[in-house]
């Protein structure tokens, strides 16, 4: 089975409203080019003007922070999930039905006080 | 007139309007409220500021309320202690003790923040607030909320200590505890603020909320007869109190009320839950989450939303971060009730340890100005210090038993205590 990446709310009305979609990239960067051609409009959301991942936008392979394992050159095998996670979670992002948490570890998810 | 100019992205930089919102919908980076500086040095300058009354709305074109405050007109402007005591016991010559364990209404600078969160809930027409709290956050909304007439929900952690939880309800809020840590009370939290249409002080009113924490560092440089203090050292939960007393600094130089400085700003963590002060001190660009383990429950936050902005602080100001374990808590808790009568809260000997260890480690000269703040109350968290410290000694009402314990006491006291029955034979 190919990789697959969970699309948050915020980000669906890009994707047709899809919360998964299967990618064939073998690694983060060329997974973020793939999801540009099938969804345009989806890089500039998830990297800044350089390019590189904007620092509150979490990329998760398997629950793993890719800036814990090769950041954007961090390897996709077979079967692995991405997750894209917003780190300040508004209010607005969130439903209880469509929850971005999935089974995330809920450590991942800037917080306030 | 309004000084606010609107909300702006702290990432990409995109204008929002001046609304309960917080998060930019198309970078997800954090929104900050922005000023018209030039409309302020027109009104704001050290003259007209010292006409006003001894609150934090004395700095009130720097606060983001377009109204005049409604909830907690008489917060603010605590008490700037010259320590000597401890700055003695530290080898220290110049240090201060910022105390806002007692600040009004709840011993706590929560005080601060809730007042411009709650004002601006009222200009935003919300009838009910509400909050996710380790504790001192709760006692703020609960008091300021009652006393501003709003309904208010709040959401803390099942275990909090007794003193935080009777200090919320005792208002007659309503208070929910999670059973979870308090990472997962402010996950349920932003479910909660999306589906309900509340003004949340630390979710939908962050923004706003969080500009309160400039007054701690408006009112250190006023009471320092306007000038800055060579280092600030700062507790950190979420990190945001750091950053705006930064921001607090920065506006008062560009307002021409200070003369530009040279400002070190300091981070102190709990050992036990440290993602800010480890970061800075490995150098690692972002931080780790870490799951919370600390007697100092006030800033246990394992993924701190400004941990990015605060390393951002202390890196630029030439500051440094270091953090503190149990024993030292408790340790810099007690230094501080011993040397200057102050009785703090965990967060407090958290600060308090930690000056300690960036002066031996030389991060502070001993030769230079040092603030620290003081931020909490420590009636609040007695039961970090009930087994550090002396029990009473039980006697029965008799003189003789008393002059026994008198000799006990004696023996045992290295001097410095004064002969009081030898010289003091007056009654009063």
């Amino acid at each position: 089975m190919m990789p697959s990446v969970r699309i948050p709310t915020p980000l669906r009305r890009l994707t047709g409203e899809k919360d998964e979609v299967a990618i064939t990239a073998s690694n983060i960067s060329d997974l973020i080019e793939e999801l540009e051609s099938q969804y345009p409009g989806i890089k500039e959301r998830l990297c800044d003007e350089d390019g590189n991942v904007r620092r509150f936008i979490n990329l998760y392979v398997n629950n793993e922070d890719i800036r814990f394992l090769k950041g954007p050159d961090t390897e996709l095998q077979e079967n692995d999930i991405v997750s894209i996670i917003p780190a300040i979670a508004g209010g607005s992002f969130i439903n209880s039905n469509t929850s971005i948490y999935w089974k995330f570890d809920i450590s991942v998810i800037m917080t306030y006080k | 007139m309004s000084y606010i100019k609107g909300l702006v992205c702290k990432e990409c930089g995109d204008d929002y309007p001046k609304e309960p919102l917080h998060v930019c919908e198309f970078c997800f980076g954090p929104l900050e409220v922005s000023y018209n500086y030039d409309e302020i040095s027109k009104s704001l300058n050290r003259e007209s500021i010292e006409k006003r009354d001894h609150n934090l709305w004395r700095y009130a074109e720097l606060l983001p309320i377009d109204e005049p405050p409604l909830i907690g007109k008489e917060v603010g402007f605590t008490p700037l202690i010259k320590a000597d005591n401890i700055a003695d016991a530290l080898g220290l010559k110049e240090l201060y003790v910022k105390n806002d364990s007692v600040c009004f209404p709840t011993l706590s600078f929560k005080d601060r923040v809730v007042s411009v969160a709650l004002s601006k809930a009222k200009e935003f027409r919300f009838n009910t607030v509400a909050c996710a709290s380790t504790g001192n956050l709760a006692n703020a909304v609960s008091s300021l909320s009652t006393s501003g007439n709003l309904e208010s929900f709040i959401f803390i952690p099942y275990d909090l200590e007794m003193p935080k939880i009777v200090g919320s309800t005792v208002y007659g809020t309503n208070l929910i505890g999670i059973n979870g840590s308090y990472d997962d009370v402010n996950r349920l939290c932003s479910e909660i603020a999306g589906k309900f249409g509340w003004g949340f002080v630390n979710i939908n009113l962050r923004p706003y909320y969080a500009e309160g924490s400039k007054s701690l560092g408006f009112e250190i440089m006023e009471q320092l007869g306007w000038r800055v203090p060579q280092h600030i050292v700062v507790p950190m939960a979420s990190g945001s109190l750091l950053t705006k007393i930064w921001k607090s600094i920065k506006e008062f130089e560009k307002l021409g009320l200070v003369d530009i400085s040279e400002t070190k700003i300091h981070g102190a963590q709990a050992t036990g839950c440290s993602p800010i002060s480890t970061a800075v001190k490995n150098d690692w660009e972002i931080f780790k989450p870490q799951k919370a383990n600390t007697i100092a429950k006030s800033l246990a936050i394992g993924t701190p939303a400004d941990g990015f902005y605060a390393m951002s602080v202390i890196k630029e100001s030439g500051g440094w971060s270091d953090d503190a374990t149990d024993e030292e808590i408790v340790d810099g808790i007690k230094l501080l009730a011993e040397t200057e009568g102050i009785f703090t809260e965990t967060a407090g000997g958290v600060t308090i340890a930690v000056a300690k260890k960036l002066i031996d480690e030389g991060y502070i000269p001993r030769n230079e100005s040092v603030v620290v703040c003081i931020t909490g109350n420590g009636l609040k968290t007695q039961d970090a210090v009930e087994n550090s410290v002396s029990k009473p000694e039980i006697i029965d009402p008799n003189l003789d038993e008393f002059e026994e314990l008198y000799k006990t006491i004696k023996s045992n006291d290295q001097g410095g205590i004064h002969d009081a029955v030898s010289k003091n034979t007056h009654t009063a």
